[in-house]
């Protein structure tokens, strides 16, 4: 505070003439409220993390010995993969003040041109599981394309796609499903995301024996996602183009008054988004065994669900991926908790919408900030 | 680091002409922005552009940093023409413009919006390989910018626009263009947002960059503060520049009243040293 002093008074050596009476640099009244609302504002991934904790220690009571068992715990983490590895990608997208309300359906595509090409086709798996990447990939930049170069609003346009990729997903795999053992015989690399692992061998591995990590059960696929969460956070917070994404959603005509191409930064991130929905597609056919043409039906809701919660603002700028991470942890554990407190699944649904609302009255209360 | 404290101008007289716009036309269908229009910009000069709404000077400013491309005419800097197709192309000739909106991103940091489209890398394989931003050198330069040019209130580099005051903002936004413009800088309504003593910051901070050799384009409508500042007047009108006054030979009042019309544009010669008084050669067909 003292340098702030200072620094006053240097500043205001060249005010000579200036009038005593109006208005001072200097922030007087800063209520509780108001510190709160800066720390936040500075820190907003504390929220998620808060209520994720809160939500902890509140089913942690309410369902004694039952929830917080490693078990439990796995099977959390392992229902969340997939909605978080599509929030992530969502989060890229809804940064740039957009939404994308088809990745749930580039996952299932990109599921069935891997899963279909590489059992039904019988294409050796290192062209089938690129081909599905390269299929999401095209998903995303068709999005892109539409966003940027015909100036479409992207709700309208993911609105479009979702349809257009729900058809041709019905196109190409005529509406069949592809089983475990077939898989399995083909393609078995596709299905190796859903391999689980327990964490205690990993200690026994490096020599150490670790009996609090007794009992967790992890996936490949959990893995995948936090390898993915931390390339994707040090895109977002270490790189020109991260800060590029950011600027893009914050402000576009600022963004391009400074000299960013706005449209090429839209164009890479629903590109990128794309992409990601696809390596979710390799997580979802290891996760159910096999591929399925309708499966993930809610994953498009639930994407947004995870990034709202995770503190992500949707009018853009501001969020981050540690935070959508978190948002689809905190709905993992209230939807097992409230299962497991014994309560009805119709409740699971009215406390997810609670969250959502919440969650978005905390934004709009952080945006009103300034000096 | 020497690439970004490029403030050292080639030498020359005080008479030398830094910026120049002749001939200049931009017509908007049936309206007409620019008719035939003049501008020049000497070294280490104030200049202010003042005029009417609906004057064109606002287009004229925009052709000279890039914004919009003039029908016809010719704009030269340090004597070549240039032919800036973006706001870009005039900014990588040593063009900043410090916009009324600060062209600033709210949520990103005061050393993310210096940096904001020409950020720097760290060295080595970080940068090349993974693209690593080099955030304690983005920080260090902020802040030895900001220092330089007084706005230390300013204490956390890292702080967002959003939670700044306005003139806090202004000076984030001409810091940058003081750190990245090495050949003019161009200001538009500065203080039009800005309390009293905020102004007064901003003007301090204009005389400020003047005194580090980088002439100033003022755009205002706030007749004191460029009387104040401004070395020359130019007074625009219906498209065109009608005359350049001497702010210490002129009173607000005159000035106003040739920019609305009020007035005859004064004739050359006929008050003052014409070193610091011309007239716009369509002076009289105006009339």
């Amino acid at each position: 505070m003292s340098d702030d002093a200072a620094g006053s008074a240097t500043a205001e050596t060249g005010l000579k003439g200036a009038a005593g009476d109006v208005a001072s640099f200097e922030e007087d009244r800063k209520g509780i409220v108001r510190t709160i609302q800066g720390i936040l504002h500075e820190y907003p991934t504390l929220i998620p993390l808060i209520v994720l904790v809160v939500g902890t220690v509140i089913f942690a009571i309410a369902a004694p010995g039952k929830f917080l068992s490693p078990l439990n715990l796995s099977v959390v983490l392992q229902q969340v993969t997939i909605v978080a590895i599509l929030g992530m990608a969502q989060t890229l997208v809804i940064l740039t003040a957009g939404i994308d309300l088809s990745v749930g359906l580039i996952m299932i595509l990109a599921s069935v041109v891997m899963g279909r090409t590489a059992v039904a086709y019988g294409v050796p798996v290192w062209i089938a599981f690129p081909l599905g990447l390269l299929a999401g990939l095209a998903c995303g930049f068709l999005n892109g394309l539409l966003v940027t170069a015909l100036r479409l609003p992207p709700f309208i346009v993911t609105l479009g796609t979702w349809s257009i990729f729900g058809a041709l997903n019905t196109f190409y795999s005529n509406s069949e499903t592809i089983r475990s053992q077939d898989m399995e015989a083909a393609a078995p690399f596709l299905l190796w995301l859903g391999k689980l692992f327990k964490l205690y061998d990993i200690g026994v591995f490096f020599g150490l024996d670790l009996p609090w990590l007794r009992g967790w059960v992890v996936t490949y696929g959990s893995v995948l996602m936090i390898v993915l969460a931390i390339v994707l956070s040090y895109i977002l917070g270490r790189t020109a183009f991260g800060r590029h994404v950011y600027a893009t959603g914050d402000d576009p005509d600022a963004a391009r008054l400074s000299g960013i191409n706005t449209n090429r930064v839209l164009l890479a991130v629903y590109a990128l988004a794309g992409l990601i929905c696809a390596i979710a597609a390799w997580v979802l056919i290891g996760r159910i065994g096999g591929v399925s043409p309708q499966a993930g039906q809610t994953a498009n809701l639930d994407s947004i669900t995870a990034v709202v919660i995770g503190g992500t603002s949707l009018f853009g700028g501001r969020g981050s991926i540690i935070g959508t991470l978190f948002g689809a942890l905190i709905v993992g554990v209230f939807r097992n908790g409230l299962a497991l407190s014994g309560l009805a699944l119709l409740w699971q649904d009215f406390a997810v919408g609670v969250l959502i609302i919440v969650a978005v009255t905390i934004d709009q209360w952080i945006r009103k900030i300034s000096a | 680091m020497s690439e970004l404290t490029n403030m050292s101008l080639p030498t020359g007289n005080a008479g030398d002409i830094v910026l120049e716009g002749r001939g200049l036309n931009k017509r908007y269908g049936r309206v007409v922005a620019l008719d035939n229009a003049d501008f020049n910009l000497r070294r280490n000069e104030i200049l202010a552009v003042i005029g009417d709404n609906g004057a064109g000077k606002s287009t004229l400013i925009k052709a000279l940093c890039g914004a919009v491309i003039p029908d016809s005419g010719e704009i030269r800097l340090d004597g070549q023409p240039v032919h800036f197709k973006s706001p870009m192309d005039a900014r990588n000739a040593g063009i900043e413009t410090v916009y009324q909106n600060l062209a600033l991103s709210p949520a990103l940091s005061i050393a993310d919006n210096m940096f904001l489209g020409r950020e720097l890398r760290k060295p080595g394989w970080t940068g090349a390989l993974f693209r690593r931003l080099d955030r304690t050198r983005m920080a260090k330069i902020a802040r030895d910018k900001l220092s330089e040019l007084g706005l230390l209130t300013i204490q956390n580099i890292n702080q967002s626009v959003e939670t700044l005051s306005g003139g806090q903002r202004q000076g984030v936004a001409v810091a940058r263009a003081a750190a990245f413009g090495s050949r003019v800088v161009i200001m538009d309504e500065p203080t039009a947002a800005l309390g009293v003593k905020e102004s007064r910051r901003v003007l301090e901070l204009m005389l400020d960059v003047k005194k580090r050799g980088l002439p100033i384009v003022l755009i205002s409508h706030n007749m004191p503060h460029v009387f104040e500042v401004a070395d020359r007047i130019h007074i625009h009108r219906l498209g065109k520049r009608i005359a350049i006054i001497n702010p210490k030979e002129f009173s607000m009042s005159d000035a106003v009243a040739i920019m609305t019309g009020a007035m005859k544009p004064p004739v050359e010669g006929a008050t003052g040293p014409t070193q610091h008084y011309q007239v716009g050669e369509e002076a009289s067909q105006v009339q």
